[in-house]
């Protein structure tokens, strides 16, 4: 009998921790850093709630991210759970790496009408749904309050700019006034010497493929698109709209000097002229607010200017996607769940760091910012669908991204003609499909 | 008798034969076993993926679905691909700007250091730049280029000159990449000359000198000649080394801009890891593994590597 006990005694032993302890991790990927600490936190609250189920978060930069993410799915090593981006979504759903999240949606009866318009629509192809949206983004100006002053400018002759490919508008003159040379003469006054800048009225890095902050939002101020609707096989870069919008950027710094060239900007990007004082205005994306409150507090923001056709910004948003390989998918799915469920976009709204893809969650995120002094009215008044047009979302983003990068530099370096540079650009993308 | 004695003869050379055998034998073990790490190394990391890479160059495989066999379309298209041409011209136009300088420098700074400078300290600093990773050696020069907040510009307008794009314009980026490749490994390439100066008998220099030749005569003919072995070393690893240029690309500027710095490896990259198409990327590589092998027997032949000057 006491043999009997004691053995009985070991076999619980032995057992107890895996029937206790047994776990299911979900790895969860994402790329940026500002995020990372946010997400930890609802995966803690998840935790809690689930003693079942483990969250392992893994940050890395955006240019390891995607091809660390392609090699997992070769090595079957994916995580369970990544953040995914509109550029890589037809990729990875023509080749079957992301769960349809239909099925599971319809299952747990998941509401998804509390999403800003056009969000989950931007995730969806013929009925399947390939990631539940997370967070939304617009852009604004950002530009720098002491360099304002110093014009004598106020924010609220920001407020309210007006552009267009001619003559740039209001838009053009305000950055003509925040050009300052070595010498104190402003963009706009007799003796500026455009050859030794101070500061610049408007810092960009043009070359961006998609133009989210560059160029994107003028153009599309002009009535131009990407493409005419979503997974078009056609794109527009031909069009002349485009091609006006990018000169008039071009000779913004080739001409007028009132923004570096291509060849000043180099590879730091606007944030860093920002940061060292070369700028006095950019563009912006709502993602990188706690960038700029972080490292350049005199930094805040302004609606972008009006085109032809009214204020236009790119309405972009993540979502998280589930890998078709994972081992645990209902943990996954449990998680993703929670990413958006009320709990983690509160969470998320009043760490103010990014806006939740919840509609009700605007007004705790725009109130997080507000307490840390920053007004990001710049950006809500934007997310109208008035004033947003979808991100191109089609096959081929990555090898498109390579051709129109090379065309922009093209263009911006000075090379005739940019017409035809687009021209020939768009037959190739379009030669692709 | 002398048949005992002949068979005894026999008998014994058999013995030491066998003996011989053996010990060459644990000898030749040994041998296999001194290179069996560099083997092992040599057959997981080279042979095995230039085995898979020529199978894989005749796929449509794009990493996520399982690959077919397209026979040799990727290089048929290859040979049709514009862009891959200009990757290797300019490529080509890299190793130009690259190893002329980076010898001829390291080979300057091998005799000062012979001649002149014996010190640890010199040959540690000559050497520094070598012990940083490529990715760090391009980082920091990204922000010592940069036009307008890097620390080049403010030393060059400093002096009166007017400030330079470097890596930002086409016309200077990729000899900016090649200067960054040359701060680099210039100091390897003199520390490898000046290993093979040490070789050199001193007693021809004395005696040279004895017979009045001057300093640059002296380099001409003892110098050059007897270095030649370490030459073809240095030229043959580094000519491969330089056609294979990647990191620093892909950390300043990532093929640009207006795809004057688009190597063939970058495109190599591009293909394989952004564009999902391996099957096609490998059949560049393959490509350029045949190009590199003909180039390196063409120099071996050249150099005539096989034979020394010395003695």
């Amino acid at each position: 009998m006491k043999n009997l006990t004691n053995y009985l005694l070991v076999s619980a032993a032995i057992l107890a921790p895996t029937t206790v302890f047994a776990q299911d991790t979900v790895r969860y990927w994402m790329w940026d850093g500002q995020q990372a600490p946010v997400y930890q936190q609802c995966a803690n609250d998840f935790e809690a709630l689930n003693s079942d189920i483990h969250i392992e978060i893994t940050q890395t930069g955006w240019d390891q991210y995607w091809t660390n993410l392609t090699t997992s799915f070769i090595s079957g090593d994916a995580p369970d759970v990544f953040v995914n981006h509109l550029m890589r979504l037809p990729e990875f759903a023509a080749n079957q790496m992301i769960e349809d999240l239909t099925p599971l949606l319809a299952d747990a009866s998941y509401d998804t009408s509390g999403y800003l318009p056009g969000l989950l629509e931007n995730w969806s192809k013929d009925g399947a749904i390939y990631g539940l949206p997370k967070d939304w983004a617009t852009v604004a100006v950002a530009y720098d309050r002491d360099k304002l002053k110093a014009a004598g400018l106020q924010p609220s002759d920001l407020a309210d700019m007006n552009w267009n490919p001619e003559d740039g508008g209001s838009f053009q003159k305000i950055i003509a006034h925040l050009t300052v040379d070595t010498n104190g003469k402003r963009g706009d006054e007799e003796g500026f010497d455009p050859n030794s800048i101070a500061t610049f009225g408007l810092v960009l890095n043009p070359l961006s493929p998609q133009g989210e902050t560059e160029w994107a939002y003028l153009a599309a101020s002009t009535g131009w698109r990407f493409i005419d609707e979503p997974w078009s096989t056609h794109y527009n870069f031909d069009d002349p709209r485009l091609a006006k919008t990018l000169t008039w950027i071009r000779d913004l710094a080739r001409v007028h000097h009132l923004m570096p060239t291509v060849e000043q900007t180099g590879r730091l990007g606007a944030e860093t002229l920002m940061f060292s004082d070369k700028g006095a205005m950019t563009v912006t994306g709502s993602w990188l607010v706690g960038l700029y409150h972080q490292s350049k507090p005199s930094v805040a923001f302004a609606p972008i200017p009006a085109g032809p056709q009214g204020r236009k910004t790119m309405f972009n948003g993540l979502a998280d996607s589930i890998w078709t390989g994972s081992p645990v998918k209902d943990a996954a799915w449990k998680w993703v769940q929670y990413l958006g469920s009320d709990a983690c976009q509160t969470t998320v709204a009043k760490a103010g760091v990014v806006f939740p893809a919840q509609q009700d969650q605007i007004e705790t995120t725009v109130k997080a910012f507000e307490d840390k002094g920053v007004d990001v009215s710049a950006f809500t008044k934007v997310a109208t669908e008035e004033t947003t047009f979808a991100p191109p979302i089609t096959d081929y983003g990555n090898e498109i991204s390579s051709i129109v990068k090379a065309a922009l530099e093209s263009v911006m370096l000075g090379r005739e003609n940019p017409e035809e540079i687009l021209t020939d650009a768009n037959e190739e993308i379009n030669s692709l499909f | 008798m002398t048949r005992r004695s002949t068979d005894k003869t026999v008998n014994a050379d058999k013995e030491s034969g066998l003996f011989g055998n053996r010990l060459r034998r644990k000898e030749a073990l040994t041998g296999y076993l001194f290179i069996l790490p560099a083997l092992i190394g040599l057959i997981a990391f080279f042979a095995f993926p230039t085995i898979r890479a020529a199978q894989i160059s005749l796929t449509n495989w794009n990493l996520m679905r399982p690959a077919h066999w397209i026979g040799f379309d990727n290089y048929g298209k290859l040979w049709a691909d514009g862009k891959f041409w200009d990757s290797m011209q300019i490529t080509l136009l890299y190793v130009i700007y690259n190893i002329p300088l980076q010898t001829a420098l390291g080979l300057i700074i091998a005799v000062l250091a012979d001649r002149l400078a014996k010190s640890v300290l010199f040959r540690a600093v000559i050497i520094a730049p070598y012990l940083i990773s490529n990715v760090v050696a391009g980082l920091v020069w990204l922000l010592m280029l940069d036009p307008l907040i890097g620390l080049t510009n403010t030393f060059l307008t400093g002096i009166g000159i007017p400030p330079q794009s470097f890596l930002s314009s086409p016309d200077q980026a990729l000899i900016s990449v090649a200067g960054i490749s040359i701060w680099r490994h210039v100091g390897f390439t003199a520390l490898l000359f000046y290993a093979g100066l040490q070789s050199i008998p001193r007693d021809l220099y004395e005696a040279a000198r004895l017979d009045g030749a001057s300093e640059s005569a002296m380099f001409r003919m003892i110098t050059l000649p007897l270095l030649r072995p370490v030459m073809v070393f240095v030229l043959v690893t580094s000519v491969v080394g330089s056609f294979q240029v990647f990191d620093v690309i892909a950390v300043t500027t990532q093929g640009g801009p207006a795809n004057s710095t688009r190597a063939v490896l970058w495109y190599i990259y591009e293909n394989a890891f952004q564009f999902s198409r391996m099957g096609y990327a490998s059949a560049m590589s393959m490509v350029l593994f045949v190009f590199l092998i003909l180039v390196t027997l063409l120099q071996m032949r050249l150099l005539h590597a096989d034979r020394s000057d010395l003695g």
